[in-house]
């Protein structure tokens, strides 16, 4: 380790900080496993959820929806897996697409598609939650 | 700047084609499109939580929809590409602690993951039609 260092032309600086040449480190990486672990408990909720919500009519339905704590699991879900799907799409359109044009224009739709969906949900929940 | 079209063409090395086709490498595939699809599905998701944040009407055009048999298959796609990618989320998760990795055990948890996927899914969708 000691040699690549007095080879190399980083700064022992820019090689303590361990960003990388992206310039963000592992957090890609932490972001996609803190996500994936919080979803397992999460889905599991939402699938009860729709468990207690499924054969009723639109108002229990939205009593059951507005209930604080179920609001808040939908949110937490929605949420949560909108940033694990947004970086999970990115890991997949960088593994296929190498021009840079189409990369970079499918990486900028893959993050209005997340932000959109997530923001879609977020405001249903809520207006279900605290009514029209 | 190098000019990129004078680059030279080199072999490439060989894909994924000439490879015997084995569980782990499918389950690995399977869950990068199960993510993909799960992606995609979160339009279901949005489109059903506005179509109940907007009304009665809307609700019950959206429950119709979903209910009907080609929205029933959906659903039930979703639901093993929700579980199947969970399961192989959490075999990801043991993976990062280092254990798992012996000729055993990744061929147990790829049927473990395929197993209990499946099981889960008709399990889930008795109880959803039992408690309907």
């Amino acid at each position: 380790m000691a040699d690549t260092n007095r080879s190399s032309l980083t700064t022992p600086l820019k090689r303590v900080r361990g960003l990388g040449s992206a310039g963000s480190g592992t957090d890609h990486f932490w972001k996609q496993r803190i996500t994936a672990l919080a979803q397992i408990p999460l889905t599991l909720a939402f699938v009860v959820v729709l468990l207690s919500i499924i054969g009723k009519g639109h108002a229990e339905v939205v009593a059951i929806v507005s209930q604080p704590l179920v609001a808040i699991l939908m949110l937490l879900f929605v949420v949560t897996g909108m940033v694990h799907m947004k970086i999970g799409m990115q890991v997949i359109i960088e593994d296929y697409v190498h021009e840079e044009l189409p990369k970079i224009l499918l990486l900028a739709l893959n993050t209005f598609f997340a932000i959109g969906v997530g923001v879609a949900c977020v405001f249903a929940i809520l207006k279900l939650s605290f009514g029209a | 700047m190098a000019d990129s079209r004078l680059r030279i063409e080199r072999p490439l090395s060989p894909h994924i084609q000439i490879y015997k086709p084995m569980l782990t490498m499918t389950m690995s595939i399977v869950h990068r499109i199960t993510g993909a699809a799960l992606y995609f599905g979160t339009l279901i998701l949005a489109a059903w939580l506005i179509a109940a944040a907007s009304g009665q009407a809307s609700f019950a055009t959206m429950q119709a929809v979903l209910g009907s048999f080609l929205g029933r298959l959906v659903l039930f796609g979703y639901t093993w590409a929700l579980l199947h990618h969970m399961l192989g989320g959490i075999r990801h998760l043991v993976w990062d602690t280092g254990r798992g990795f012996g000729a055993v055990e990744r061929e147990l948890f790829a049927k473990l993951t395929l197993g209990g996927s499946i099981i889960l899914t008709v399990l889930l969708w008795i109880v959803a039609y039992a408690v309907r």
